[in-house]
């Protein structure tokens, strides 16, 4: 195996697109070096992101803030403007790991390693979060979701890489939040997380709503029917019942060694209706 | 397969070595430095017992390139005491007895030094959550949670 | 002089017992120079790893390892071809290191290679080709125990055809049936338990040199150098006297590092490349592959009489030990109404294999699973009759005189001390807050003694230098630098302590059955007593008078009286100082096959709180209340207290074997194999309780194992009470914890 360093995005790109073998992009390296140590993959070259300027960064930008692919889950926690901006998004980059995994785990590399039980990217997905993918034929900007296509499956093609990650400005009364089902406090995957992103105007009504849940799908997944449950509502237990109902209704997951079908079904809408509300009272904080 | 030079710091004294593209941190601390402070417990990342500091930052040592090392600087138990002198934690861990078999504790004093260096004054839970990466299985954390609040305590109180 | 026949050690005053000094081992631990198993090297030194079986269940047909020989910097390959066959009782740990005719689970070791790097170890593993015939494989207890199981050993036969059930065990006294007929109320339950590994953070490692005169050299982290030694000695026809173990500083072990996996297989490479090895296990392997304990099902049936007494306690219980023989379900069978004084009692026990692992030691192997089972039932019955559970506890708690359930009379025992305390302690009566319950349940284990041997040396200057044979697993070498500077009358800082090689010092069993402080402590009392008769004589040399005539008080030889002489009184250290002189070097020692271990009772309080919509589950509280005898250094008792409880919190509420349908093993990881980490735990307040073990001269019982037993009952006990459904499956994780909820609601419903 090759291990290389480059400064700038262009080499990294050509590493990426001319390695005949198999090339991987690491970030945070705590599912890549994980998944070399047990022998799953076997890389014939490493490209290391962190000395290329400005991955290890979050800039204002647009009212909103693009974030590095190399920066940390702790750097974000310790950002009071991304914070207060997309707290959800932060929480959920917050969850990943232990203290340790949060030195170094990365949003980016959440998403790249499209397992479906990433919690930043229901966060991701909800807060309408896009990314800046290099490659051989330059820069594109695709939605985040549009990167995992099925577990350890993504859309970039040969020699890509998402370099950065960009979290839009947040409109006045509106806010977002995550929240997970694990068996302890901290250090597992998630069985069912839950992102939730809601707009209320001035009488309160909601206005928009993005529900995505983790964990109960091979991809994350957008839940249309949910959004459009609170959309027109006061958030009342009526909306937040049609909520959770939609969210079990959409959920398919299965059985494994981290929870049961029934079980996920069942606390996808737990999960949704609570993070529903968690965002809903920071809205009424953002007015 | 041509091995790769590095350039560190490790505990304030500057450290060359070559390793190879695959190794980690924790295998170059252990198996080419004889720095085997630091333990592998998992090598998953899943046990803190490996836990270094890198360029200021904890880290699992296993879950680092010893590639990736070079130019920053790493900081290990083994640095913790400075000469004679214990660091206050390794003093309170002693006095709580706060380790049974003493294999998680290199990994539990630099998570806990870490957390008393950016918040001097936690509670019971903001040390719990710190260290809820360390995995401890003899003590039943009881004892180590006490020795980091009295060292903080104690510090506070100096 | 003699031990103590019946010390009064309530009345004794203890200067260094009882206190809390700083271990020996301390400093290094908390610096990192302490060498653990993995940490030490040789010269040359190669990497061993070991190639395991992908199948639950197979025949291996043939082993080709020509292609992994051929690689560059690969030095020694074994199989079970380098290890002679044998017919005695160590065949199955043999088996169990190196597969012979069947992989009889994931993971078993089939091959290993000692290579020049670990990555040329690694790629060598891959060019072994193994030809597998895949076999029909069981995991769970009561499918293996079925007439149509896949069968795992030809040599096991029930009834003359084969079978799966190793063997059975009775235990009990009186006429249950007469008992169960006189109940006013009876409660009978079926319990499942699954599987659960020790979880020591520390893998397996070795370190083994093997020249071509015979001689061995062998480092590694064990429970036992002793028994490593003559194990390994004898798998490898090796003369005993000729392989030197040396324990490392061990990381955990609870039972689980009281056998031999990687050391017979390091030694053999060794031997054959004729340099250093090297292994160490990955957490997967160490999860695969060592000792988890015994999965169970166990029925329970209890009668009451309608004033609170118990009638008649039976219980059934299987055990699945993984792939050989051995489970510990005869000692379930004896633990699981210990606590009882009971009229009519009968335990009857299945020992099965299965397709897993070999099921090692942990910690009060196969109490805590009758326990979870019997206390349950005693929670329910005391729910039964509108008794509180304690006193239902106490009218029928097991006293000194009462005959145990597994045959024995109890000596002085303390379970109503232990019941007693929790009654008054603030826990038991606190307010619970909504979505939470109190579980209370009592434990016991026998505790153990054993072959001992312990040597104590007094420098010339004054300090005094112990030999231990019991590897230190938490703290033992404090305790026994206490016991000795107690005996002698010395300061603690006097003396050192370290764990002796097997060429040092006399056979010494495994550091297992709480049996430690307890056998060592009894050793080192006597050591010192032996030392203190040579100081005594020394005095007696320099004063010029009868060794009759000198007494030896606070630390000093004295004379006995004022007809021996007027001296002033000599000091250990003025005594070794002219050892030279006065005949040769001091020292003590004792060799003991220690009998008289006491068991220790407890009883444990757990609040619990459940949330509803998710079956999320945390203890909230946790008092831990023991009989310790006597605590030698109160912190480590503590520390043992506390250990045992957040282990049994684990196997309670989310530790388990998950298997696939194919028989592999899916959470072979810290990961998802989910130990508790802090933010999931509060304090564990602890009560230790002393009532004096009368066979110890200062009334020590063993600690490290009764403190397992309880939490599980206790925890589902409090957990059943808070979600309002009575759970009998472990762990309660969150998905069985939901079903459960639901499916009372749906019930009460109908």
């Amino acid at each position: 195996m090759r291990y290389e360093a480059p400064e700038t995005i262009e080499t990294a790109v050509t590493l990426l697109a001319g390695e005949k073998g198999l090339a991987h992009v690491l970030a945070g390296g705590t599912d890549l070096i994980v998944q070399m140590r047990t022998g799953r993959i076997e890389p014939d070259l490493v490209v290391d992101l962190k000395r290329i300027s400005g991955m290890r960064e979050i800039a204002e930008e647009n009212g909103g803030y693009r974030i590095g692919a190399a920066v940390s889950g702790a750097e974000m926690g310790e950002h009071a403007g991304l914070k207060a901006l997309w707290p959800g998004v932060v929480e959920a980059a917050e969850l990943i790991g232990s203290t340790q995994i949060q030195g170094r785990a990365t949003m980016v590399g959440n998403l790249c390693n499209a397992s479906p039980a990433a919690d930043a990217v229901p966060a991701l997905v909800a807060a309408g979060a896009t990314v800046r993918v290099a490659g051989p034929e330059g820069e594109r900007d695709v939605a985040a979701h549009e990167i995992p296509t099925g577990p350890g499956e993504t859309s970039l093609k040969k020699g890509e890489l998402v370099a950065s990650v960009y979290l839009p400005a947040r409109p006045a009364r509106a806010a977002d939040a995550y929240l997970r089902f694990i068996p302890r406090t901290e250090m597992d995957i998630a069985v069912v997380g839950a992102g939730v992103y809601l707009a209320l105007d001035e009488d309160g009504v909601c206005s928009d709503a993005r529900v995505a849940l983790g964990a109960v799908a091979p991809t994350i997944l957008r839940v249309e029917e949910a959004a459009q449950a609170l959309i027109g509502s006061k958030l009342d237990d009526e909306a937040l019942d049609r909520l959770a109902a939609a969210a079990s209704a959409a959920a398919q997951p299965i059985d494994d060694k981290r929870g049961t079908r029934d079980f996920r079904i069942k606390v996808a809408g737990v999960l949704a209706r609570r993070a529903a509300a968690k965002a809903l009272e920071r809205a009424r904080a953002n007015s | 397969m041509s091995q790769i030079h590095v350039s560190t710091t490790i505990n304030g004294d500057a450290v060359e070595y070559l390793c190879d593209a695959e190794e980690s941190l924790l295998d170059v601390l252990r198996d080419r430095l004889r720095l085997t402070g630091s333990k592998e417990g998992c090598g998953t990342g899943d046990c803190g017992a490996c836990s270094v500091m890198l360029d200021g930052r904890l880290v699992c040592s296993c879950l680092v390139l010893g590639a990736e090392a070079d130019g920053r600087t790493v900081d290990t138990v083994e640095g913790m005491a400075k000469g004679d002198d214990l660091h206050p934690l390794q003093r309170k861990f002693l006095e709580h007895a706060a380790l049974q078999c003493g294999i998680c504790t290199p990994g539990f004093l630099v998570a806990a030094k870490d957390l008393l260096e950016r918040n001097p004054d936690p509670s019971e839970e903001e040390v719990r959550y710190w260290l809820a990466g360390n995995l401890c299985r003899c003590t039943g954390y009881d004892k180590i949670v006490r020795a980091v609040l009295d060292t903080a305590a104690e510090t506070k109180g100096a | 002089m003699p031990l103590d026949e019946k010390p009064d050690a309530t009345k004794r005053a203890f200067d260094v017992v009882g206190t809390r000094p700083l271990r020996p081992d301390g400093i290094d631990k908390v610096t990192g120079r302490a060498m653990f198993g993995a940490d030490a090297f040789a010269s040359g030194m190669l990497t061993g790893r070991v190639l395991r079986s992908p199948h639950a269940h197979a025949r291996i047909r043939s082993i080709d390892t020509s292609k992994a020989e051929a690689l560059a910097g690969v030095k020694a390959i074994v199989t079970a071809a380098d290890f002679e066959d044998r017919d005695d009782d160590l065949r199955d740990v043999l088996v169990n290191c190196m597969a012979r005719d069947k992989a009889l689970y994931d993971g078993h070791a089939v091959a290993a290679v000692a290579a020049t790097t670990p990555a040329v170890a690694k790629q060598a593993l891959k060019l072994i080709e193994v030809d597998y015939e895949v076999l029909p494989h069981v995991i769970d207890v009561e499918d293996a125990m079925t007439d149509d199981a896949p069968i795992l050993h030809d040599n096991i036969a029930r009834d003359g055809k084969p079978s799966n059930i190793a063997s059975t065990c009775e235990f009990g006294h009186g006429d249950p049936d007469k008992g169960f007929a006189e109940a006013e109320v009876v409660v009978e339950r079926t319990f499942r338990t699954e599987a659960t590994h020790q979880g020591y953070i520390e893998p397996h490692a070795c370190l083994a040199s093997v020249g071509p005169d015979g001689h061995g050299e062998l480092w590694c982290c064990t429970q036992g150098n002793f028994m490593v030694r003559n194990t390994c000695a004898q798998l490898l026809g090796m003369d005993f006297s000729k392989l030197r173990v040396t324990a490392s500083e061990i990381g955990g072990g609870f039972g689980g590092k009281t056998t031999v996996f990687l050391e017979p297989v390091a030694l053999a490479l060794s031997r054959k490349a004729n340099r250093p090895v090297k292994m160490t296990m990955s957490r997967e392997e160490v999860f695969r592959a060592s000792g988890p304990t015994a999965s169970s099902a166990i029925r329970v049936k209890v009668g009451l009489a309608r004033d609170g007494r118990i009638t008649a306690a039976e219980a059934e219980l299987k055990y699945q030990g993984g792939a050989f023989p051995g489970s510990p379900v005869e000692m379930g069978a004896m633990a699981a109404f210990s606590c009882y004084d009971l009229e009519n009692v009968k335990t009857f026990g299945y020992d099965v294999v299965a397709n897993r692992p070999k099921q090692a030691a942990y910690r009060a192997p196969g109490a805590p699973m009758a326990a979870f089972a019997v206390e349950s039932v005693i929670e329910e019955l005391a729910e039964a009759i509108g008794m509180d559970p304690i006193d239902l506890r106490l009218k029928n708690a097991a006293k000194e005189g009462t005959k145990s359930s597994y045959g024995p009379t109890y000596k002085r025992i303390g379970l109503v001390e232990t019941l007693e305390a929790a009654k008054a302690h603030p826990h038991y009566s606190a307010p619970l807050g909504p979505n939470q319950g109190r579980g209370v349940a009592c434990g016991f284990w026998f505790n153990f003694g054993g072959e001992t041997c312990v040597s104590l040396n007094v420098g010339k200057d004054g300090t005094v230098g112990l030999s231990l044979g019991t590897p230190d697993i938490g703290g033992s070498r404090a305790s026994m630098c206490q016991i000795a500077a107690e005996e002698l009358g010395i300061d603690y800082d006097q003396v050192y302590a370290i764990v002796a090689d097997t060429a040092a010092l006399g056979f010494n069993d495994v550091t297992e059955g709480s049996r430690v402080t307890f056998s060592s402590g009894l050793a080192t009392i006597e050591a010192a007593r032996e030392a203190i008769k040579k100081l005594c004589q020394r005095a007696a040399i320099m004063w010029d008078i009868p060794a009759e005539a000198v007494i030896w008080e606070d630390g000093h030889a004295r004379p006995s009286g004022s007809n021996a002489g007027d001296f002033e009184p000599l000091s250990l250290k003025e005594i070794a100082a002219h050892s030279a002189e006065t005949g040769g070097p001091i020292a003590g020692h004792h060799e003991i096959n220690a009998a008289g271990a006491g068991p220790s009772f407890a009883t444990h309080i757990v609040d619990a709180e459940v949330d509803p919509e998710t079956g999320a589950c945390w203890v909230t509280r946790y008092t831990v209340v023991q009989d310790a005898g006597k605590a030698i250094h109160p912190s480590y008792v503590e520390g043992q207290f506390q250990g045992g409880a957040v282990q049994g919190i684990g196997w309670a509420l989310n530790e388990e074997y998950i298997y696939g349908d194919d028989g592999t093993l899916q959470n072979a990881g810290f990961l998802d194999y989910r130990i508790p980490v802090a933010s999931d735990l509060p304090m564990i307040d602890t009560v230790i309780v002393e009532v004096p073990n009368p066979g110890h001269p200062y009334g020590v019982r063993g600690v490290g194992e009764t403190s397992i037993v309880p939490p599980m009952a206790a925890i589902a006990n409090a957990v059943s009470a808070a979600a309002g459904v009575r759970m009998t499956s472990l762990p309660m994780s969150p998905p069985r914890l939901l079903q459960a909820i639901d499916n009372s609601r749906k019930q009460a419903a109908e």
